[in-house]
């Protein structure tokens, strides 16, 4: 798959589009495959094809910061334990990379969860040669994203191709930082112990709409909690797309 | 233990139910509020903001794009730029990060950025000061009744001195740079009671690796952790740092300590600023407590893998170690060697194994070669640290406590047992995946050191 990335800062949120837009920003021939909502897009040419397990959601194009987050996010799961904290995420000897240069953040996502102890993880979260992974969901237990405040640990996860974090609880940090930068969406579970009737590789949909997270291959449902305070926030676009819409700073020349 | 205030107007505070707490009432001074409950979501005007080399080039990458490649910070007096992470080393993109952090302060002419340019020799950089955590407090830029916020999950480091301190990432950061606010929940309020006489051979980090161990690594989170008692009064600032460093091991938001004498003492001379220190109304609501008799409490250590995997420093005794490494925000200042010193100095005997030393700032490493450690007959840590047996004294950064690049010094490249006075052993922290890291005071640290293996000091002291 080859891509190549270039970071733009747009006021957009959910856009998905497979197709030459002509008011595209950038005003490139690509394929915009950012399901999230953010204050800063990833703009992707790729000639990949696409397999049912990449499906992302798809909504209109738009130009001004909108208030439909996405709903449905599916894909292959990668299960972990509780109190997975941000070295194990992203190791600190590759925090020299700036997450705000577009190829440094794509190296960044090379290294996700390259600190998991392969003797409690066999399973490479992305199979060696490439850069990014095949689970864009990850389940997990309690405590996810412990430790550090770097905003290198969900940026790499984004950047890795995650686009849902579904877990028991959260650290603070890294669920604020999750929220903030729009790279990876952080849900929670209603109940404990789903991540122990989940095995890596199961096919899985979380669906916002009606809270839930279904995991196909074992048949299962398990209850997601509401998204609470954070809701506005994603809902505006990230941190500075709220300001701007409450009135809190002025928009962007 | 409450210390005389003025007495506020009903008519000022409205009906208010109860009190609030120190954090709460920071919160609201700072978000220009009469009173809020643990919560709310309020937008705070920040008084300091703090980041480094490793998260300030993302940081300002965010600021530029949001605000333009031309905008100006909100507050050139009130960002402090401090490089201290991977300093010492030839990783060319770590080196590049320190350029960009200094690119940027002369762009927006940022009054404190204390910088290094020469690698070789730390001691020709007058500017340098080293571990931000610990720069921020010697250099005055924490006060009471502040809010202070840094791209740095140790931040909370600084409630030590009786303000709002926590760590955040770089979205937010970028946010603050140009605006002077950010969105913040007002947390509740843990209360740790600690009273009793410290016993000689217990330290500040023996007492906040008990707290983590009995509350677990998710125990705080989302809330402020704030700690009084007589033990806390009797602590000088820099055991207080230990005890509000840790926070964020436990999950907590924020730490907070009472400003009082000690806290002004320390302060004089350091800063011009004014400041105003807040302290928890008697009615405050907490949302539980915890009170420890210190006097009771032993040596612990935090094996690995966990902060919270506490255990009783005799009761590892058996566990045979490769390396010590005093050093980190957490426990390389001033007082944490002293403390290491003492112990050496009383077993008079050389370590065992390889002992690295490294001190948190420029200051730190001054006070290792000049301040004559007491009962020593006028022996500096430096020399009793030498005639120990351990590696000189290094250059001050955060060094190995993180890993960080390859050639960091005292990194754990191979897998080793460590007994370290840093703050987190989960795997792969120190470099190895598979290194083993046990969390300690110093004076376990160096214990360990003169034995071999995990050892309470109490062995010697």
């Amino acid at each position: 798959m080859a891509t190549t990335l270039s970071s733009i800062q747009a006021p957009v949120s959910t856009i998905c589009a497979f197709s030459q837009r002509p008011h595209c920003p950038t005003g490139t021939q690509s394929l915009l495959f950012v399901s999230k909502p953010s204050n800063y897009v990833i703009f992707a040419k790729t000639s990949y094809s696409f397999k049912p397990s990449k499906i992302r959601p798809i909504t209109a194009l738009r130009a001004t910061p909108s208030s439909s987050p996405p709903t449905t996010f599916h894909g292959q799961c990668y299960v972990l334990g509780d109190n997975i904290d941000t070295d194990q995420i992203i190791p600190a000897e590759h925090l020299t990379l700036v997450p705000s240069k577009p190829d440094e953040y794509k190296k960044l996502g090379s290294f996700a969860f390259s600190g998991l102890p392969t003797s409690l993880y066999p399973i490479p979260f992305i199979q060696p040669g490439t850069d990014s992974t095949q689970y864009p969901i990850i389940i997990a237990g309690a405590n996810f994203g412990c430790g550090s405040s770097r905003e290198h640990a969900p940026v790499a996860l984004g950047a890795a191709g995650v686009r849902a974090v579904v877990a028991e609880s959260y650290a603070r940090i890294f669920f604020r930082n999750s929220v903030a930068t729009g790279e990876v969406y952080p849900i929670e579970l209603e109940h404990e112990g789903v991540n122990k009737q989940c095995t890596t590789g199961d096919i899985v949909t979380v669906d916002l709409d009606r809270n839930v997270f279904i995991n196909h291959t074992k048949g299962k449902e398990f209850v997601l909690k509401p998204i609470g305070d954070a809701g506005p926030v994603i809902d505006a676009g990230g941190i500075f797309a709220y300001a701007r819409k409450t009135g809190m700073i002025s928009s962007m020349v | 233990m409450a210390p005389a205030q003025p007495s506020r107007a009903p008519a000022t505070t409205g009906s208010v139910k109860h009190g609030m707490t120190m954090t709460e009432k920071i919160l609201a001074k700072s978000s220009d509020k009469s009173k809020l409950e643990p919560g709310e979501n309020i937008w705070v005007n920040i008084d300091v903001l703090m980041t480094h080399d490793v998260c300030g080039p993302g940081t300002i990458g965010i600021f530029k794009k949001e605000f333009g490649k031309n905008a100006k910070v909100w507050d050139k007096e009130k960002i402090v730029i401090i490089p201290d992470h991977y300093i010492f080393t030839s990783d060319e993109r770590a080196n590049r990060n320190v350029d960009i952090i200094r690119d940027f302060a002369l762009e927006q002419n940022i009054k404190y950025f204390y910088d290094i340019k020469d690698l070789s020799n730390f001691k020709v950089n007058p500017d340098y000061k080293g571990v931000c955590h610990v720069a921020l407090a010697q250099e005055g830029h924490c006060r009471p009744g502040e809010v202070l916020l840094g791209t740095d999950s140790h931040t909370c480091n600084a409630g030590a001195f009786g303000q709002f301190a926590t760590g955040i990432g770089n979205t937010d950061a970028g946010f603050v740079m140009g605006t002077g606010k950010l969105l913040l929940k007002v947390p509740p309020t843990m209360r740790f009671v600690l009273d009793g006489e410290m016993p000689h051979y217990l330290l500040a980090k023996d007492l906040i690796l008990q707290i983590i161990g009995e509350i677990t690594v998710a125990g705080a989170t989302y809330k402020s952790m704030e700690f009084v008692g007589s033990t806390v009064e009797s602590l000088n600032m820099e055991e207080r740092m230990t005890l509000c460093n840790m926070v964020v091991e436990a999950g907590g938001k924020n730490g907070v300590v009472p400003p009082d004498e000690t806290t002004f003492k320390y302060l004089e001379g350091k800063t011009s600023v004014n400041y105003e220190p807040v302290y928890s109304d008697e009615s405050a609501k907490f949302i539980s407590e915890y009170r420890f008799d210190v006097s009771k409490l032993e040596p612990v250590v935090a094996k690995p893998h966990s902060p919270d995997n506490r255990a009783l420093a005799r009761e590892c005794k058996d566990v045979k170690i490769d390396r010590v490494y005093i050093g980190s925000c957490t426990g390389g200042k001033t007082e944490d060697f002293m403390a290491a010193a003492k112990v050496f100095l009383a077993s008079g005997k050389k370590v065992k194994v390889p002992t690295f030393l490294v001190p948190a700032t420029q200051k730190v490493w001054i006070d290792l070669y000049s301040l004559p450690v007491p009962g020593s007959g006028g022996k500096t840590c430096s020399q009793i640290f030498e005639e120990a047996g351990c590696d000189t004294p290094a250059s001050p950064s955060c060094g190995a406590c993180l890993g960080g690049p390859r050639d960091t010094y005292a990194r754990m490249n191979e897998p080793m047992v460590c007994v370290s006075t840093t703050n987190r052993n989960f795997p792969g922290r120190m470099g190895h995946k598979e290194g083993q890291i046990y969390l300690a005071s110093p004076y376990t640290a160096a214990a360990s050191a003169l034995t071999g293996y995990v050892t309470d000091p109490r062995e010697f002291l």
